[in-house]
This record gives structure tokens, C-alpha cells and sequence, in this order.
């Protein structure tokens, strides 16, 4: 098997974990975690340096999951990848566990950070990029924004701190899956042309399908090699991506899958 | 009164997070383009590495602290009090308290005592955001021994610290070897007919005018209330017990501040009337300091005519 058929066999695993956990919450957001399941799979499974034995091992790479609410996907990730168990992803948003339902660093192993209010990623991103830069440290720090998260001013502000400190260091991902709460995009608050934006703002683009694993990879790989400026990879999503009923529905933003809905996806997941 | 030596404690904390990062490799130091009259500039140029001017971008500022604190650094983040608990409020909850990061927020400008400026920069609200955070401790050190003192204090302890300043130059009351505790308030006169409670610039009021009350044959007891979280509640009950009328003073709107939290421990522990002195629920207004705090009744003068109208010898 390719390392790209591994990987696109991972996010299938990794897509069951997300449903699992909303749906035994009976709430959570399955939209936007199913949207961006291959590039957290990607980094967790092929580019970040981590330990899941020493998950505060200072000279990892950091992933600040800025729109928080996707906690199933980056907890679906964390288990699998051995930071804790996945039966646990079970008790997600339950009152004795420890899986909140916006990622809490003090309370889930691997968790970076602690998000959930929406625009204050990017801005911690860049002060761990900085830290890593004013003590000489190799880990890399990547920043992963909604695309309705962008609408947020402070996001702004932050890409100026990122540009001004040359953040070379940094990696932000936009998960473009074109629809937030309210809507698509352009409806609500339109913040295209995206790549445009942080393109003015000092960072270098690169345009991919956010499902395709090998441009996932690939992307990763470039941004690596970018000196002297911040990267941001625009990755063009589909919000519910992998369960037919879901892909491109805004109504699957934020809620769970009844026990017919989730026999149906847990089906088309293993049949893929 | 000549002899006395004045200091803001903005001036204060510039000093100190200066001797501190000469100590201490791990202080990082943030500002908002307010370096100058927040004196981090004094840090600056001695440590420009790690010195970091985030511009007109508060919010920015405190996440980026934030971040900046998982590197097991210590970062002070230092703008007027207005912008700082205004206008980062949710950065403040959300990336610092809930996750109880070590950010140590220093707002100089506090208060009406601001002046000139207005309303828009006089921060009467900060003390009530900043002491309903779990997590939090809240300071408001009132001369420069004791702004020395908190300013180096806070980088050994772990965790959300608000520390609240003042523009205003006041006396230095305190000698150099003045020993002072986190959630310990400090006894700056022996009385057993009145308490006040005083923090930040109100202090110097409180000693102004329990020094005039005591020619009138009233003994003060001057209480300095440093830390306004976690509050000191056993010497509220003592003052409480000892004395026979309780007076807060306060350079911050009358809800939610100082005499708020002392109340809460009156009427928790101990039931009695506090007097509490302080912005009353209106905004402030361009002037000088000394008018303002005249006009708004947080002087001395206002201390003696309430006290004296409410005492019963």
C-alpha cells in the first residue's frame, strides 16, 4: 500500500471516530471536523513531530486548532494516533469526561491549546511560532482557521504580526468549505478572494483541493522550504465531506445524526 | 507635605520590569504602541529580543501572550487598563483564564485620575471584569515600593495575574524594606474608630484624611487593599469586629470594585454597613486629576465629610 492509500485509509478511520463521537453526544459539529479529516490526518499521521508519550515534549510541533468547535476531528485524530483511547471519544461532550466540546489543553493529552471563541488561533500560533524563533527551536507551528473564522477582525491583526516577525515558522491552514451558520460565505460575510488577502498580507500562498492527501502532502512539504514569510494553504473543503447526506448541507454545521443517519454513515464509510 | 516624594506607579513598573529582566531570561515583555506611557520602553531598550510591539491590536496582544506562556515563558502584556480588560475582555476569558495560562497583564491609566483625556480612557470597570475571571488574581498596588514589589512577585507565582496602574503621581508611602503578601492587606494606621479600605491612588486620600480626622479626635485605621483578589477576608472581619464604621474608597465605578468585594465578605461572614466611596455609576470627564477626583468624591475631603457624618462618638 502507497503511504497516499495509507493515509487515505487513515482519514476513513478517522472520519468514523468524528461520527461516533457526535453521535453518541447527540450534538457537536460534524460539518466542519468531516471538512477538514484529511488534512488533520495528514499531520498527525505523516508530517507533525510529536510524542504521544510526552505530549508536552517541548521541541514538538504545535497544531492550534483555532476553530475550535471541531474538536471531533482533532480528538478522532489525537486517539487514534495513540494520545489517548479511542473508546473514549464515546464520552465526548458528556459530563464526566474529559472531552469537552471545544478542546481544552489542560484536561486531553495533545491538545496545544485551548479554543473554542473564534478568532484568537492565528494570534497564539504566533506567539509559539515566535518563542521558537527567539530560542533557536526547529518545531514548526500550524494555525487551522474556518472560513468564516477569517470574518473575525483579530485574525487580521494577527496576519500583521505574522508578517512584521517573518513567521516562517508558521503554517496556517483555511479550511474553505464554503459555508458557516448562516450560510455560504458570500452570503453571510463574504471574506474572498481569501488567497488574495493573506497574499497582501505578507504570506505565501498555495492554492489545493483540501481532500486530494498527496496535495495535502505536497503543500506541507513547500511551505517547509519558504523562508523569511509565513505560509497560508488555502484548502478548497467540502463541509460534511465523505457522508453523502451531509457534503454541502449548512444544516449539518452543528448537529448529530440520529441512530438511522448514523447506521447509514458509518456504512458508506466502510464501503468507500 | 513638600518632602514627600511622588511617583506614578506606571513609572514604578517600568523600573522594576526592567531589574526583573536582568534577572529573569524568561520575561517576555508586549505592548500596543503604548510603550512610552506605559514605561515598558525602559525593557525595550535594554532587551529589544524580547521585546515585542504588537501595535494598535490589543486583542492580538493578549493571545499572542498566550501563546507565548506554553513556551514556559513568563509575558508581560501592557497597554492602558481601558483597552487591556475593555477591549481584550473575551482573548482575557478564553485564551488566559479558562486555560489559566502564566500571563501576567500589567494596565497602567487606570481610573478617572487619568484625566485630561476623558471618559474614553479613564477605566472605571476593570476591577469588577477582571475579579469575576476564575482563575485571576487582581492587583492594584498603590505607591512604588509596593508596585516594585508586585511587579517581580507575580513572575513567581503560576497563572492570570491583573495587575491595575495609575497615570497619576502619587506619594511613595511605603520605605524600601516594607515587606508585603499576595492576598494580605496592609495596616497603614492603628485605629479603632473607622476602617477605610483603599487601593491605588485613593491610598495617599485615606492617610491624607485620617490624618486631619485624628486632630478632630477620630481614630483611623488606613487599610491598603494591594491584592482585590483573592481578598483578605480575615482583615475584613477584624476591621469589622474592631471598628466601629467601615468606609471603602476606590478610583473605579462603585459596582463591582473594592467595595463590592468587601461587601460580599460582610455579607457572607460578618453583616455590617460599609460606606462605599467611589465613581458612582456615571462616567468621567476631561480635567485634571485632582479636580476630578474632587468632583467625583474620591478625596480626602469627601472621606472627612462622610466619615464625620456617619461616625457616633
Amino acid at each position: 500500500m502507497s503511504k497516499v492509500e495509507e493515509l487515505e485509509k487513515k482519514a476513513k478511520t478517522i472520519r468514523k471516530g468524528i461520527i461516533e463521537a457526535v453521535y453518541e453526544a447527540k450534538s457537536g459539529h460534524p460539518g466542519g471536523s468531516l471538512s477538514i479529516a484529511d488534512i488533520l490526518t495528514v499531520l498527525y499521521f505523516n508530517e507533525l513531530k510529536i510524542d504521544e508519550n510526552n505530549p508536552d515534549w517541548e521541541e514538538r510541533d504545535r497544531v492550534i486548532l483555532s476553530k475550535g468547535h471541531c474538536s471531533p476531528a482533532l480528538y478522532s485524530v489525537l486517539a487514534n494516533r495513540g494520545f489517548f483511547k479511542v473508546e473514549d471519544l464515546k464520552t465526548f461532550r458528556k459530563i464526566d469526561s474529559y472531552l469537552q466540546g471545544h478542546p481544552d489543553k489542560n484536561k486531553v493529552p495533545g491538545v496545544d491549546m485551548t479554543t473554542g471563541s473564534l478568532g484568537q488561533g492565528l494570534s497564539i500560533a504566533n506567539g509559539i511560532a515566535l518563542m521558537g524563533k527567539l530560542q533557536n527551536k526547529n518545531y514548526r507551528v500550524y494555525a487551522i482557521l474556518g472560513d468564516g473564522e477569517i470574518e473575525e477582525g483579530q485574525i487580521w491583526e494577527a496576519t500583521m504580526t505574522s508578517n512584521k516577525y517573518k513567521l516562517d515558522n508558521l503554517c496556517v491552514i483555511i479550511d474553505n468549505n464554503n459555508l458557516q451558520i448562516d450560510g455560504s460565505i458570500e452570503e453571510v460575510m463574504s471574506s474572498y478572494p481569501i488567497d488574495e488577502k493573506f497574499k497582501s498580507f505578507g504570506f505565501q500562498i498555495i492554492n489545493i483541493d483540501g481532500h486530494n492527501i498527496q496535495e495535502i502532502m505536497d503543500a506541507f512539504e513547500v511551505a517547509k522550504n519558504v523562508k523569511n514569510k509565513p505560509t497560508c494553504i488555502i484548502a478548497k473543503t467540502i463541509k460534511g465531506k465523505g457522508i453523502s447526506f451531509m457534503e454541502n448541507r449548512v444544516e449539518w454545521h452543528g448537529k448529530a445524526p440520529t441512530e438511522e443517519q448514523y447506521k447509514i454513515a458509518m456504512k458508506e464509510l466502510s464501503n468507500i | 507635605m513638600e518632602n514627600i516624594k511622588k511617583k506614578a506607579t506606571r513609572q514604578s513598573y517600568g523600573e522594576a520590569l526592567l531589574e526583573l529582566g536582568r534577572k529573569n531570561k524568561d520575561i517576555i515583555v508586549l505592548d500596543a504602541d503604548l510603550a512610552g506611557a506605559t514605561k515598558t520602553d525602559l525593557f525595550a531598550k535594554e532587551f529589544p529580543d524580547r521585546f515585542f510591539d504588537m501595535g494598535i491590536a490589543e486583542q492580538d496582544m493578549i493571545s499572542t501572550a498566550s501563546g507565548i506562556s506554553t513556551c514556559r515563558k513568563i509575558p508581560y502584556a501592557s497597554t492602558f487598563a481601558v483597552f487591556a480588560a475593555g477591549r481584550a475582555y473575551d482573548q482575557i476569558r478564553n485564551s488566559v483564564c479558562y486555560p489559566n495560562l502564566n500571563v501576567k497583564i500589567v494596565a497602567t491609566h487606570a481610573g478617572i485620575t487619568v484625566g485630561e483625556d476623558g471618559a474614553t480612557h479613564q477605566m472605571i470597570e476593570d476591577i469588577s471584569l477582571m475579579r469575576t475571571l476564575p482563575n485571576m488574581t487582581v492587583l492594584s498596588t498603590s505607591d512604588d515600593t509596593q508596585t516594585k514589589w508586585a511587579v517581580e512577585e507575580i513572575s513567581k507565582i503560576q497563572g492570570p495575574v491583573y495587575l491595575r496602574l495609575a497615570r497619576l503621581a502619587t506619594n511613595i508611602i511605603y520605605p524600601e524594606s516594607q515587606k508585603f503578601e499576595i492576598g494580605k492587606m496592609v495596616e497603614i494606621t492603628k485605629g479603632e474608630d473607622v476602617t477605610i479600605f483603599a487601593t491605588g491612588v485613593t491610598v495617599e486620600q485615606a492617610i491624607n484624611a485620617s490624618g486631619e480626622l485624628k486632630k478632630q479626635g477620630i481614630s483611623v485605621r488606613v487599610v491598603d487593599v494591594h491584592t482585590i483578589k483573592p481578598i483578605d477576608k480575615e482583615m475584613i472581619l477584624k476591621c469589622a469586629k474592631e471598628t466601629k464604621l467601615l468606609v471603602s474608597i476606590e478610583d473605579h465605578n462603585i459596582i463591582g470594585g473594592l467595595g463590592s468585594a468587601i461587601s460580599e465578605v460582610l455579607t457572607d461572614l460578618y453583616p455590617k454597613k460599609l460606606i462605599r466611596t467611589g465613581i458612582k455609576d456615571t462616567f468621567g470627564r476631561s480635567g485634571n486629576a485632582k479636580e476630578l477626583m474632587n468632583l467625583y468624591n474620591i478625596d480626602a475631603e469627601y472621606l472627612i465629610k462622610t466619615i464625620k457624618s456617619n461616625i457616633s462618638m
